[in-house]
This record gives C-alpha cells, sequence and structure tokens, in this order.
C-alpha cells in the first residue's frame, strides 16, 4: 500500500497534496513527540491529534511519508505549508485516533 | 561617573573602526527644540516634560545661531532658588561644549567622559546649530551598526563552507518558546549528515539527539545555542544554554519526570522523555547544570568508519 491509497480505503480528507509516494512500512499512533520520535519507525503513518507544525518536524528527521490527523482536529496552514516543504502528506479523519489505528492495523497486515 | 569603557585602545578594532567611521553628523537628532532667550524658563520645563528632553539650546529666531544651553539642571536650579518664572537669557549655561557635525563619533564619546554635561549641541562649519547629540543617540547608533555586524558573523558562524569528507561544524541559536522554528536546526544537521551519506540507523540516533537537545533549549532553556560537529569517526552534539539550571541533574534523567507546563504539554512536549532519548541514542552524554548561570549537554555518536 502506497501513501495515495490511504485516502480511498480510510475514507480521509486530503489535506496536503504534494507529497512523496512512497511504501508503506507500518504505522505508530501517539500525541507525545518524543515518543514518537524514539519509537515511530521509519515509513510508517504517523496517526495523531497533534495539528501543529513542530509535529511536521518530527514526521521529517523520523521519516515519516504521511500525517494523520483524527478527531476532525483544525489544521494551521503553517503545517501545511510545512509538511509541502518536507513532501509529507496530511490526512484527515472524523473518526478517533483508535479506530483509525485499528483499520490501518488490519489492513496493513492483510498486505 | 565612570567612563565608557570602549573607547580604549584595548577595544575590539571593529569598535574603534566603527567609532572614527561614523561622523557626529551621522549619529545626532538634526530636529533640535530651541528657545528663544526671552522664553520663561517655566515654558522650557514645560518643552521638556512634552517632549521627553532633558536640555534645550537657546538660539536665535531661525535656531542657527546658538547663545547657549538650559539643561534639567538649571531648570531643577531654578525651581530650587524660585526663579523659574524668569526668562533663559539670565540663567541659561552659556559656557557652551560644542561639537562639530563633520567629527568622527569617538569625539562625542570622548566628550561624554571629559565633561559633565548629557548632550552637546553639534554645529557645522559656519558655527550654525544643525543638530543635538546624547548618549541615547550614540547608543541607538552603535547598537545598531553592532547588531548589523554580528548578523553578518552569525550568518559566517551557520553558514561554513563543507566539503565532502572534511570536517564540519554548524551552530545555530535557540530561542526561548520559539516554536516557530523549532526543528530547523535539527532539520539543518540531518541535510548535511544526508550530503555525507551517513548510514541511517546513525543518522537517525543523531537526528533524536539534535531534536531532543533543541527542543530542550525552547521549551525549558532560557535560550542558548545549539552546537554540531562532524568529525571523522564521530559526532559531537552541544546544547549550551542561558539558564535557569537543572535544580536536580539525576531526576531530569528520569523517564516521565517533567517540568514542561501545561500549554507546552499540549503541544506534545514536556513527557520527560528529551534527556533519557537523547541519552539513550547518545555513545557518551554528559550533563552540566549550575542555577542560575546555565546547563550543558554534550553528546557524542560513533560513526561507523569504513574500513
Amino acid at each position: 500500500m502506497r501513501v495515495r491509497d490511504l485516502q480511498e480505503v480510510l475514507e480521509l480528507e486530503l489535506i496536503q497534496s504534494e507529497f512523496e509516494d512512497t511504501e508503506i512500512q507500518g504505522g505508530y499512533t501517539g500525541d507525545l513527540l518524543s515518543d514518537i520520535m524514539a519509537h515511530a519507525t521509519k515509513g510508517s503513518v504517523l496517526i495523531t491529534i497533534q495539528a501543529h507544525k513542530n509535529t511536521v518536524a518530527v514526521a521529517s528527521l523520523v521519516g515519516i511519508p504521511a500525517i494523520l490527523l483524527a478527531n476532525s482536529r483544525p489544521v494551521p496552514e503553517d503545517m501545511v505549508e510545512a509538511a509541502r516543504k518536507e513532501k509529507i502528506a496530511i490526512f484527515r479523519s472524523n473518526e478517533t485516533q483508535f479506530t483509525l489505528s485499528g483499520k490501518l492495523y488490519t489492513l496493513l497486515s492483510s498486505f | 561617573m565612570s567612563t565608557i569603557p570602549i573607547n580604549t585602545q584595548e577595544s575590539p578594532p571593529f569598535l574603534l573602526d566603527l567609532i572614527y567611521r561614523l561622523k557626529v553628523k551621522d549619529v545626532m537628532t538634526k530636529e533640535v527644540i530651541t528657545a528663544r532667550k526671552e522664553t520663561p524658563l517655566r515654558k522650557i520645563q514645560h518643552i521638556m516634560k512634552e517632549k521627553g528632553i532633558t536640555g534645550v539650546p537657546i538660539t536665535d529666531e531661525e535656531g542657527k545661531r546658538i547663545f547657549g544651553i538650559v539643561s534639567m539642571d538649571d531648570i531643577i536650579r531654578a525651581l530650587d532658588g524660585g526663579y523659574i518664572e524668569e526668562s533663559a537669557e539670565r540663567w541659561m549655561s552659556r559656557n557652551l561644549i560644542v561639537l562639530e557635525d563633520d567629527m568622527p563619533l569617538q569625539f562625542a564619546i570622548s566628550y561624554l567622559d571629559k565633561f559633565k554635561y548629557g548632550r552637546f549641541p553639534v554645529l557645522n562649519k559656519d558655527r550654525e546649530l544643525v543638530g543635538i547629540i546624547t548618549s541615547r543617540d550614540i547608543i541607538i547608533a552603535l547598537l545598531v551598526e553592532v547588531n548589523k555586524e554580528v548578523e553578518k558573523l552569525e550568518q559566517q558562524i551557520v553558514q561554513p563552507p563543507s566539503k565532502p569528507g572534511e570536517e564540519a561544524w554548524l551552530l545555530y541559536n535557540i530561542r526561548k518558546y520559539d516554536f516557530e522554528n523549532a526543528g530547523k536546526a535539527s532539520a539543518g544537521i540531518k541535510k548535511l549528515l544526508i550530503e555525507r551519506n551517513i548510514d541511517p540507523k546513525t543518522l537517525r540516533r543523531i537526528s533524536i539527539a539534535a531534536y531532543e537537545l533543541e527542543m530542550n533549549l525552547v521549551v525549558h532553556s532560557d535560550g542558548g545555542t545549539l552546537s554540531f560537529r562532524l568529525g571523522q569517526d564521530r559526532v559531537e552534539i552541544e546544547a549550551r544554554d542561558r539558564g535557569p539550571g537543572i535544580p536536580d541533574v539525576e531526576k531530569a534523567l528520569e523517564e516521565g519526570f517533567s517540568t514542561a507546563n501545561e500549554w507546552i504539554r499540549s503541544l506534545g512536549f514536556g513527557a520527560g522523555m528529551g534527556l533519557p532519548n537523547a541519552k539513550r541514542v547518545s555513545d557518551e552524554f554528559s550533563i552540566e547544570s549550575r542555577m542560575g548561570e546555565g546547563t550543558i549537554v554534550r553528546t557524542v555518536i560513533y560513526l561507523i568508519v569504513p574500513p
């Protein structure tokens, strides 16, 4: 599964569309940036409610190709801008982190 | 009164060059507020209060020929002596010390040292009043010039030439609570390492250490610098701040211990994982901290050197 496939299979709103369409290696769910930094692996989708540009900084350092914002969090423009520069996709969903994580886990396991 | 300490031969050449390069006319206030000989001292007192100035030259109608100056001291003496309603002519200071507009700024600094006055009228070569110079004018002019120079130096420091195979170093200034620019230093470090083809696992460890130390400066310090050195077999990152210091370093290294406030936590920081994370990915790690002085965190990560 690739980054662009996420939108359809998880019924997401695409917020930042200028991204590198890489193969998804896994997922990580969390809101503590240090925890994400320490444990998320390269190529993982990040499921979070931290909708601000520091999340993009962490994603970029870890090598996360897509950020998936849960609970319909409002997205500040500077976050979108930062993600565009880093070629990281941003998606948004009205579902919770639990539901999104479950769905993504099932999808990735079946591939 | 102590002398201004920049006006000596021991000062940095840049400063000496600056105070000789700048002319009095580059620094002085050109809009001079003047009064006439017949102006009552009371009126001058009001002018001073209204304009926020401490000295008013007494001139002819055109404001060109100067006869004297009334300073705050003269006003205080007039209030004390009960002649505040009298005109300036009798009580103004006639013993004028003036500067010429073409003189280097150094003269103004030296006059401030030599004479007790807080301001000097500035005349052109035709002896006409063209401005007034105070220590405030000098401070502002010097700050502006020094800032320009520091900016130039910082740019040189932050962007040193870096060639493949050679050592490289980067230095970033990090400000307290500057979440706008937070992460830029770590991103810059990562970019340099990618150019140098550092292996991905080591790159990740370095990125984590750099980011955690950078965010510690943003979240917890009163500001400081993050320096990065890429050597032949190692990377060194040093976070150096101006305070406030860590009261209990052992405690700060415990996972989950955090002193961050609520709004910082709401941004996803302050989980108490910063220093433990940085330590975990480092091959060498040390903290020196003094309360009221600051903290220095050093980490070293070894590079895999191809045989």
